[in-house]
Formats: structure tokens, sequence, C-alpha cells
């Protein structure tokens, strides 16, 4: 018999039994879905992050103490503000360096509260990291030098603080100390399921005087010029070795926090990858199953079929091709769902969701591959079966 | 006239094994089916009937003895060689009518042509030509379950037939249909043994069958008692 010839044999085997098919191709349909759309998700995840770091700006260096590694823990900081003068000094314009001072505080308006994160930064940030304002003013030099008690609400924070009130001019207090609001972001999303609104700004010294500390967390600087930034960043930290001899201090630039991010998403997609994986490997072997069980129940048509002149390769040909038909139909259903799954995601919610063609193909594959690995023995059963005791079998 | 012997089996045993146990189904069998013949094969039940219409038509190998099936040497072919010879020169008729379910009657007669390798398109053209013979020309597409038991079996008999075997092997063709419907098919294989030729071997537990047969071979315990022709008994 023919190839061609087999597959129609095991296609007109399957069509004559769908509900069977169908019911076998379930598992792989549901595996290759979810392979699709969770690879997808994970892809579409990273994109997400990539874009919004690289929106932070190509030149940015970001100083800390310590070391920028996966699964290294974060380093208390001995940095300053005298730190940061130098840091100014050594790239020359004190007004690309920002600075941070973060914790998280409630805030009070009236009876309304919210806990956010309270940053004590310097007038320089919406430079550095070009933020905008919807409404009032940002920081100036002087509400730094003299630690004045005014402070720039994220979207959120205004909205949950004065739902029904314009915020500028309002009174707050952050850990019970009374601020006057000045100014409100323009809105920045969600990222990473984090609301990035959720801050309020207030002038590092005023900050540091709330959290009783001399200390800043993370300096920031712009650096003027794209093509030296290694260097200059080699030079920042030598510096601030100088200054804190016997700590550690890392400049990282945004290609290295690209590249670190890239490596914990990229973990993130490989997991979701394998957990569908697994889900892909039982629905094969349900087809194995559903195929030895349908060896049982088709023993009559096996042995008709031989009586007619069909050898035993090809009765083995035909339910190994029905297996891989089976998969590989279940393998393109599958895709079709998952690939409308990610869009209806990326659509509706948002978690982002981008397919990729290697998820595809490779979905498709292992489905295949499933089939044959899994067909070879309900069809090598098949095969073998005798064709009078498949006759006598009632 | 005399042709070469469809089918010629001589002394042919047949033993199963059954939990360590040797059941002796066949004891030594000596039995031609000349080509175009009409031979009743009746006994008993448990003499061993169904086993040599088996090994009659190349389904099994005898334990013992020496089987050829159109002239060529049984005990020398490999399983798929055994399989084209079935293919060709053997078409079989079961009690249980044995079609492909939820598959059309038209497929189903063409079944035997697929392992011959015949295209698409012919197969379909010479199973509803089959169809047509067995009086079956207007119910090729429908599926065995929309067929009464004697429509079925005439299905099954043109899927015999559609390959122009030499033998056709019925193991009581007619067991499973009331007498009406049941004298219809038996009219039915001997028209077409007469017609195309076709040597036909019927299994049979009615007398009234077996006196139609030009040659009866009784059997009983796994050994032919009786056979009409070297015993003179029937018109040879
Ligand atoms: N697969 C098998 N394993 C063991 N014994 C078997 C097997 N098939 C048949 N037999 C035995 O062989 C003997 C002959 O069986 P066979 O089916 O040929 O009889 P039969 O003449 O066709 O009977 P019936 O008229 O009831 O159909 C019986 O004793 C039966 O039990
Ligand atoms: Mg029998």
């Amino acid at each position: 018999m023919r190839l061609a010839e087999a597959w129609r044999v095991a296609w007109d085997a399957l069509r004559a039994n769908r509900m069977r098919s169908a019911l076998t191709m379930l598992g792989v349909v549901i595996g290759v879905a979810s392979v699709v759309l969770l690879v997808a998700i994970g892809t579409g995840t990273k994109q997400r992050v990539e874009q919004q770091v690289e929106g932070l700006g190509s030149n940015l260096l970001l100083v800390v103490p310590g070391r920028l590694d996966v699964g290294s823990a974060p380093a208390l900081s001995p940095l300053t503000l005298q730190d940061v003068d130098a840091v100014g000094r050594v790239v020359g314009d004190p007004n690309r360096v920002a600075v941070t001072v973060a914790s998280g505080a409630t805030v009070r308006a009236g009876n309304r509260e919210d806990f956010t994160t309270v940053q004590g930064v310097l007038e320089t940030t919406p430079t550095v990291f070009a933020r905008e304002l919807a409404r009032g003013r940002y920081l100036t030099r002087s509400d730094v030098d003299t630690g004045r008690r005014v402070a720039v609400l994220g979207d959120s924070v205004a909205r949950s603080l004065f739902p029904d009130r314009e915020a500028v001019g309002q009174q707050i207090n952050v850990a019970g100390v009374r601020f006057r609001v000045i100014g409100v972001f323009v809105p920045l999303g969600q990222s990473l399921g984090v609301d990035r609104d959720d801050e309020v700004h207030v002038p590092v010294t005023a900050a540091q005087r709330l959290y009783g500390t001399q200390r800043v967390d993370a300096i920031a600087v712009k650096a003027p010029d794209r093509e030296r930034i290694d260097e200059l960043g080699e030079r920042i930290v030598a510096e601030l070795n100088g200054r804190h001899p016997g700590t550690e201090f890392s400049a990282v630039t945004q290609e290295q926090i690209l590249g670190v991010l890239g490596d914990i998403l990229g973990i993130l997609t490989g997991v979701l990858a394998a957990i569908a994986g697994i889900s892909l490997l039982v629905g094969g072997v349900g087809v194995s199953n559903i195929m030895l069980v349908s060896v049982r129940e088709r023993t009559r048509e096996i042995g008709l079929r031989k009586a007619v002149g069909a050898r035993p390769r090809d009765i083995g040909v035909q339910f190994l091709l029905e297996a891989v038909l089976l998969t590989s139909v279940g393998g393109l259903t599958g895709m079709a769902l998952g690939v409308g799954g990610a869009l209806l995601v990326a659509a509706v919610s948002p978690i982002p969701a981008a397919v990729t063609w290697w998820s595809l193909a490779l979905a498709f594959g292992v489905s295949a591959a499933v089939g044959i690995v899994f067909g070879v023995v309900p069809a090598q059963r098949a095969g073998r079966l005798d064709p009078v005791v498949a006759l006598r079998t009632e | 006239m005399s042709r070469a012997p469809a089918i010629e089996a001589f002394d042919v045993s047949r033993t199963y094994e059954l939990d360590g146990v040797s059941v002796p189904a066949l004891r030594g069998v000596s039995l031609t089916v000349a080509a175009g013949d009409y031979v009743a094969l009746t006994g008993p039940s448990g003499s061993g009937k169904s086993t040599l219409m088996h090994l009659l038509g190349g389904l099994d190998r005898p334990s013992g003895g020496r089987l050829v099936i159109g002239g060529r040497e049984v005990g020398t072919l490999s399983a798929p060689e055994l399989a084209r010879l079935r293919n060709e020169t053997i078409g079989f008729v079961f009690q249980a009518f044995h079609l492909l379910p939820r598959t059309s009657a038209v497929d189903n007669v063409a079944l035997p042509l697929v392992y011959r390798g015949v295209g698409a398109r012919q197969r379909r053209e010479r199973a509803a030509a089959m169809l047509g013979r067995v009086g079956l020309g207007h119910r090729l597409h429908h599926r065995p379950n929309q067929l009464s038991g004697g429509e079925q079996q005439r299905v099954a008999i043109a899927r015999a037939l559609v390959t122009d075997p030499t033998v056709l092997l019925a193991d009581e063709p007619t067991g499973n249909l009331d007498s009406t419907t049941g004298a219809a098919v038996l009219e039915l294989l001997e028209r077409l043994n007469v017609e195309s030729g076709v040597a036909l071997v019927m299994v049979t537990h009615d007398a009234e069958v077996a006196a139609r047969a030009r040659r009866r071979v009784a059997m009983r315990d796994g050994v032919v008692v009786t056979d009409s022709a070297t015993d003179g008994g029937g018109g040879a």
C-alpha cells in the first residue's frame, strides 16, 4: 500500500469515529494551546519590561552600592548627599544627577489615607527620568536646599486622597508630618502588575529628616555622552571607592539592566513553557492510552482488514498514522486556540502576550512527535494481532 | 473439464495451545477444492469447520501437513506474501458480516482493493458495480446500521468477490439471518458460483442447504468423516 493511500485509510478511520477522535485529541489541543499561550505571555511580559527599561533612556546610569546580579541581595547604602555632589563633579553637571531615598509610608488627607512609596529626590528628577507633570509644579533647588515640606503626587495617590478635589494646594500628612501638595504627575500606568503612579516625591532633605537618616539609596546619572557611558561609570565608581574604601559600587547601564531582566524573564518563560510542555506530554500519554483501547475495540476491524489482504505492516502504519494525524490535527487546533487566547488576553487584560513563531513550531513539532512516540506501541500491537483470534472476538 | 485445484490440503492438522494444554482442533484433514466447486461443509459444533476454513483461506497456518493455495505452498510464504495471496485468491464471508461500522457500503466493498493498490476512483467504480451484481445498486452510500441483515450480508459478499477471487469461503453465511432472507442470500451465492465460476465452500448446519451443494463434506472431531466427492455419494 502506498503511503498516500495509508494516510487516506487512517484519515477515513478517524472520520468514521469522529467522537472518539475528538476526545483523543483534546489532551493535545489543551497541551499545545497552553504552550502557545503561556509562552506568548512570557514573551509579551519580557518585551513590555524591555520597552519600559528602554523608555528610561539609553544613556541612563544607575549607581548603587553592591553588585547588580540575579540573586544578590541589595546592600545597605553608605551614600550621602556629599557623595552625590562628588558624582556631580565627576559628571561635570549636577543637573544630570538624581538620587532617591525611598520608604513605604502612610499618607493621610482628611479622613482618607493611602500607603505608598515616599521618595526623597532632587529637583533634577524630571530631567534625568523624563517625568512630566499634569498639574502644578515640581520641586525646586530651594525646596531641596531648605528641606521644604512640599510634595508631588503620583496620579494614583492624588486620586485616592483627593477623589473629588484638586490635589494641588492641599495639605497632606506623611508619617505625622504635614506637607503641601505642589504638583501631580502625568500617569505612567502599570508595569508587571506594579502601579507606577503609586508614589510621592518630596525633597531628599525633608525625606532624610523624616526617616532619620543621612543616607541616599541610589544615584542616577544621565550621561552626556552615550559613547563613553561605560567609562563615565568606571570613573564614578572609582570616585566612590575612594570615598568609601572597602565598599563595592556598581554603575549599571540600561543595557545591563536589560540583560539581567532578560535573564530573569527568560527563565520565567522557560518555566511556563516547561509546565505547558508537561500538559502536552500528559496529552500524549492520553493519545497512547486511547489508541491502545481503540486497538482492542477495533480488534474485529483489524481482523477483517487482514482477512481481505492487509499485511501486518499496513495495519501498523495505519494506526501509527492515525496517532500522528490525531496529534497533528490536535496540535493545529491547539495552536489556533493558543493564538486566539493570546490575542484575547492581550486585548482584554493588562497582561501582555506576544505569539512567537518558535513556540508555534515547537508546539506543533512536539505534538506530531508525541503522536509518533506514543503511537508506536499501539500500532505494533495492532499489526501483530492474529486475524483468526481477532475475527472470533465478539 | 479439469482445471488446477484451487486449494489442496494434505493431512493438515491444527492444534491450539490453551494455558499449556494442547487442543487438537484438526487432526489430519486432506481436502481438495477444485476450481468452480460448490462444497457444503457440515459437522457438529466444535468439529473444526471454522478452523479448517481459516486454514483454507490462508488466515491461519497449519500445525502439520501441507497446504497449497492457488498453487503456492503456504509453509514457504512470509506473512506479507500470505496476506497478498489472501487478497488475490480468497474471499471470506462471515456469519457476523464483519463490515466496518460508520463506513458506506461502497467503501466497505472497496476495502480489499485498497490493499491491492487500486486507485480510489477505480475502486469505487468496481465496488459500485459489484454492489449492483448483488442487488444493492441503490444502497451504495448506506452505512451498515442503515441496512437490514440480509443487505449487510450481501455487502459482505460483494466485498468478498470484488477482487475476483478463485475461492469464496462462507462460514455459516445465513446463520444470523431469518429463513427467507437466508434463502435469498444462499441463492445469490449459488448464482455467483455459477455465473463467475468462483469456487464456493460453505459451512452450514442445515441439511437441506447442504443437500443443494454439488459436494458435501462432513466433519467430526477434527477429521473429515464423509466426502461425497471421494465416497461417490453426490454428483461430482
Ligand atoms: N483460539 C483457540 N484456542 C483454543 N481452542 C480453540 C481456539 N479456536 C477454536 N478452538 C477449539 O477448536 C475446536 C474447533 O473449533 P471450530 O471453531 O473450528 O469449530 P466449528 O466446527 O466451527 O464449531 P461451530 O459450528 O460451533 O462454529 C473447538 O474445540 C474449539 O474450542
Ligand atoms: Mg465455526
